[in-house]
């Protein structure tokens, strides 16, 4: 592994309007790493997921990809870069079918292993159904193709946001199975999860959110369950104390 | 026998018509926009072409290959320019920028060319007319009219089925904040879809003015033609505007026939009457193709 | 806590003043009595200048009153039409068809009013099926049908119009001055209308419509009642615009009344004077007045120059010149908001 990390952020302070949304983020995504980023809503997530993918502007802060500062740079441009978001609630393109939703996320691939066969090779079930309109796919199957779309820009860092949302544990469960052959052709992940215990299984390094602050880091096997608990409710160690 | 030959002509201006509404549909359907100069655009390549055909040696032919392209650039930086800014300040910006941009248009028009009319010459072959049967004479103008609305139609179809730009575009018309997500420059696929538009009613302008004379105030009519074959036909399908303007066509011509005074009431009669009874149109799609 | 804890504990601070809800501030005051002399000023004026001045005047009354109309549709309701010229040729040509069946002309203005509002009705049936911009084109293909009906009619001139013959019972002079005051009527009554209008129930329906219509319908807002009304009334003050137009003009053709060139004055004044206040139709109606008299000389240069200030206004100045006025001084001449006076929740009022 390379000395220098894959995603740095550092100082990240991003606003929605008047309201401070993300405090001075510092965050670390290393070559083939998983990192989880954990917290209530409201704690900040969804921002720091599109300050990452170029959907949010930051008022102050940075962040280097590849040792590239794409802190400004446009959210279209962040795709040519390596950066490829799997937005919260799929967002797939109603009037397109399964194919086309997958075609779309090669407009502007770089060169790498993922192609439209080799994305229908990680979803079977997907060949089949590759001509159908995509509004008519359950929610699994939609999280699936929005996946697929954003691996077929062959992404060095993949974003995923909110994958479990309105899932049934099973296909959430199936979905995730599927991380390992991504991390293994090369594309490092950062995700974005309301379940924890999803989270710490599936991630290298863990961050907990807390009002837009990191309230906690740090490898999940290091964190005990108080801590996580603490650091995602925003309660302090000593008892009967004012939060 | 009269009345299949006015069918006959409703029918083929619907070509015409679906020309004019192609652009104006296309841009409703990427951008949720209505450009309310759409048709004085139309007037404009007119007089451009004009002014090419009479200053040069060019002639019609030329002035339409020369002019067709230009205006398709023209619209690529009109919307990159303007409209693009008028989207951004919000969503009654566009309409009223596009209103004035007629305004701006007719009256440029009247002050460079003056109000007389002017007609583009299309030629001595193009002018003359074709026998079909003993009662029925179609003029070669309309029918390469509607052979080239049928061919423009199938050509944008296949782009936007067949291309990783045209894809791109129906991405855009759905969900233009998941198409940057997918890398695509918003402000560069609308001004291809602006492109296209400007060049489908540069020509359609052309079309019109071979056929018949015109003058600087015409832009509008033309504007609420291509926008009656749109609803008629049905919102979200390129064939279904041939159909809408066939249908417009064949309303004004029968009208016609009936009282000359009344051949375009009975057209927007029609509409209405569409509007009132299946305000979804005649062959509604989802889509935008 | 005991009797005795109770008188030692300290007292409780004293209760904070409970906010206040103004509906305007000193400066709507002020301009209640500025309008009332405005007025004044106004009417008096015929006595004193020429009649050329007065038919100015006229002309931006006319406007004003056309543009507030206008702005209270698509400024408050959200609807924008590019067909509000079917009521103003409509209104001309009932004060014509009312002058043919014996009415007055200068009451057939308000006649003209009442039966626009009334051909308005079955008209929105059809026109409120078309959303957004799709509405504002339809407007436009119903105003033509209108013009294109009217023209047909052989009684009242068809094509080539007819002249309103029923007045030359006044003289010149007395026939200028009262179209001059019945014009002034016109605008006072469209500014009041649009004021007491929005001021009351309707404006705060419309204020929710146009901010989320499906929050409005939720909440229990009658949407399309809401919408109908403006609209209504909206053609009821250019059926009086339209009347207008023929007492000044004593003359009216179906191409020229029925013209798109009316709501392109409309939207014009209305962008740049400013959409969504009351003073800024006024305004623009005021800079409109004195560009087209600066420029008349010019053929239509003036209005590629108004077109070109609706655009930049439409693209950069979406509030117009009231709205930037708005926006240094916090001036409201004709309030139709809440102002929240008192709040103590830390941050201050």
């Amino acid at each position: 592994m390379t000395g220098e990390p894959l995603l740095s952020i550092s100082g990240l302070t991003v606003y929605h309007g008047q309201l401070c949304a993300l405090r001075e983020i510092e965050l670390d995504v290393a070559e083939g790493e998983t990192v989880a980023v954990i917290g209530a809503n409201g704690a900040g997530k969804s921002t720091l997921m599109g300050a990452i993918a170029g959907t949010l502007r930051p008022a102050e802060g940075w962040i280097y990809f590849a040792g590239r500062d794409i802190t400004r740079l446009p959210a279209h441009q962040r795709v040519a870069a390596g950066v490829c978001l799997v937005p919260e609630g799929r967002r797939l393109f109603p009037s397109l079918t399964v194919r086309e939703n997958l075609l779309t996320g090669a407009y502007r691939r770089r060169p790498g292993p993922w192609d439209e066969n080799r994305v229908l090779g990680l979803f079977p079930w997907m060949r089949e159904r590759a001509g159908q309109p995509a509004a008519r796919l359950s929610g699994g199957e939609q999280q699936a193709v929005a996946i697929g779309r954003a691996l077929m820009g062959n992404p060095r860092l993949l974003l995923l946001d909110e994958l479990s949302l309105g899932l049934a544990p099973a296909v959430r469960d199936r979905i995730y199975a599927q991380l390992p052959a991504i991390l293994a052709e090369g594309t490092s992940i950062l995700l974005v999860e309301q379940d924890v215990g999803q989270a710490m299984r599936a991630a290298d390094q863990v961050h907990c959110l807390l009002a837009g602050r990191v309230a906690l880091a740090g490898p999940p096997a290091e964190l005990t369950a108080q801590q996580v608990e603490q650091a995602y409710f925003g309660l302090s160690a000593a008892p009967g104390g004012a939060s | 026998m009269i009345w299949v030959d006015a069918v006959v002509q409703g029918l083929l201006l619907g070509g015409l018509y679906a020309l004019f509404a192609c652009g104006l549909s296309l841009m409703f359907g990427v951008m949720r926009i209505v450009n309310l100069a759409h048709g004085d655009f139309a007037v404009l390549a007119a007089y451009l072409a004009y002014s090419a055909a009479t200053a040069t040696a060019l002639g019609t032919l030329g002035a339409t290959l020369l002019v067709v392209p230009l205006f398709a650039v023209f619209g690529y930086f009109v919307q990159r320019g303007l409209i693009q800014r008028a989207l951004a300040t919000g969503p009654l910006a566009t309409l009223l920028a596009t209103f004035g941009l007629s305004v701006i248009i007719e009256n440029a028009l009247q002050q460079g060319y003056s109000a007389d009319t002017k007609a583009l010459n299309p030629g001595s072959l193009v002018s003359a007319s074709l026998r079909v049967g003993s009662d029925i004479s179609v003029s070669w103008l309309a029918l390469i009219t509607f052979a080239l609305a049928v061919v423009v139609l199938s050509a944008l179809q296949l782009f936007l089925r067949r291309t990783r730009t045209g894809r791109m575009l129906r991405a855009a018309a759905d969900d233009p904040g998941a198409a940057a997500l997918a890398g695509a420059d918003t402000r560069h696929i609308y001004g291809i879809a602006a492109g296209l538009a400007f060049g489908t009613v540069a020509l359609a302008g052309l079309m019109f003015a071979m056929r018949s004379s015109f003058d600087p105030t015409i832009g509008p009519t033309q504007l609420l033609f291509a926008f009656e074959a749109v609803v008629i036909g049905g919102l979200g399908s390129l064939w279904g505007t041939l159909a809408g303007g066939m249908v417009l066509g064949l309303a004004q011509d029968l009208g016609g026939q009936w009282n000359p005074a009344y051949a375009l009431l009975a057209g927007h009669v029609v509409f209405l009457a569409v509007l009132a009874f299946r305000p979804q149109g005649l062959f509604p799609a989802r889509r935008i193709a | 806590m005991t009797a005795d804890e109770a008188v030692t504990a300290a007292p409780a601070a004293p209760a904070a003043p409970p906010p206040t809800v103004s509906r305007g501030g000193r400066a709507a005051l002020w301009s209640g009595v500025g309008s009332a002399a405005a007025i004044a000023v106004f009417a008096y004026l015929p006595f004193m200048l020429y009649t050329g001045t007065t038919q100015t005047l006229v002309t931006f009354f006319t406007l004003v009153a056309m543009a507030s109309m206008w702005n209270l549709l698509a400024g408050y309701a959200g609807l924008v039409s590019v067909g509000q010229q079917a009521y103003v040729g409509l209104g001309a040509y009932a004060v014509l068809q009312f002058s043919d069946w014996g009415v007055q002309p200068f009451v057939g203005v308000a006649l003209a009013a009442v039966a626009c509002a009334v051909i308005a009705v079955p008209t929105s049936l059809l026109a409120f099926r078309l959303r957004g911009d799709y509405f504002a084109v339809g407007t436009w293909v119903i105003a033509e049908v209108y013009h294109l009906a009217i023209a047909q009619d052989n009684s009242l001139g068809a094509g080539s119009g007819e002249a309103l013959t029923t007045l030359s019972g006044f003289s010149p002079v007395m026939r200028e001055a009262i179209t001059y005051w019945v014009g002034l009527a016109v605008a006072a009554a469209s500014i009041a209308a649009c004021y007491l209008l929005l001021r009351g129930r309707l404006g705060l329906a419309l204020t929710a419509v146009r901010d989320d219509e499906t929050a409005a319908h939720a909440a229990g807002v009658a949407v399309t009642r809401a919408k109908r009304a403006a609209y209504l009334v909206a053609a009821a003050g250019c059926g009086a615009a339209g009347g207008m137009l023929l007492v000044s003009q004593l003359n009216v053709a179906p191409d020229s009344i029925f013209s798109v060139q009316w709501t392109a004055y409309m939207i014009f004044i209305t962008v740049i004077g400013g959409i969504g206040t009351i003073e800024g139709p006024v305004l623009g109606a005021a800079v409109f007045t004195v560009i087209q008299q600066l420029f008349s000389s010019s053929g239509v240069w003036y209005l590629i120059l108004l077109g070109a200030m609706a655009v930049a206004a439409a693209v950069w100045l979406p509030r117009g010149l009231w709205g930037l006025v708005r926006s240094r001084t916090s001036l409201s001449l004709f309030p139709v908001g809440y102002t929240v006076r008192g709040l103590t929740n830390g941050r201050g009022s």
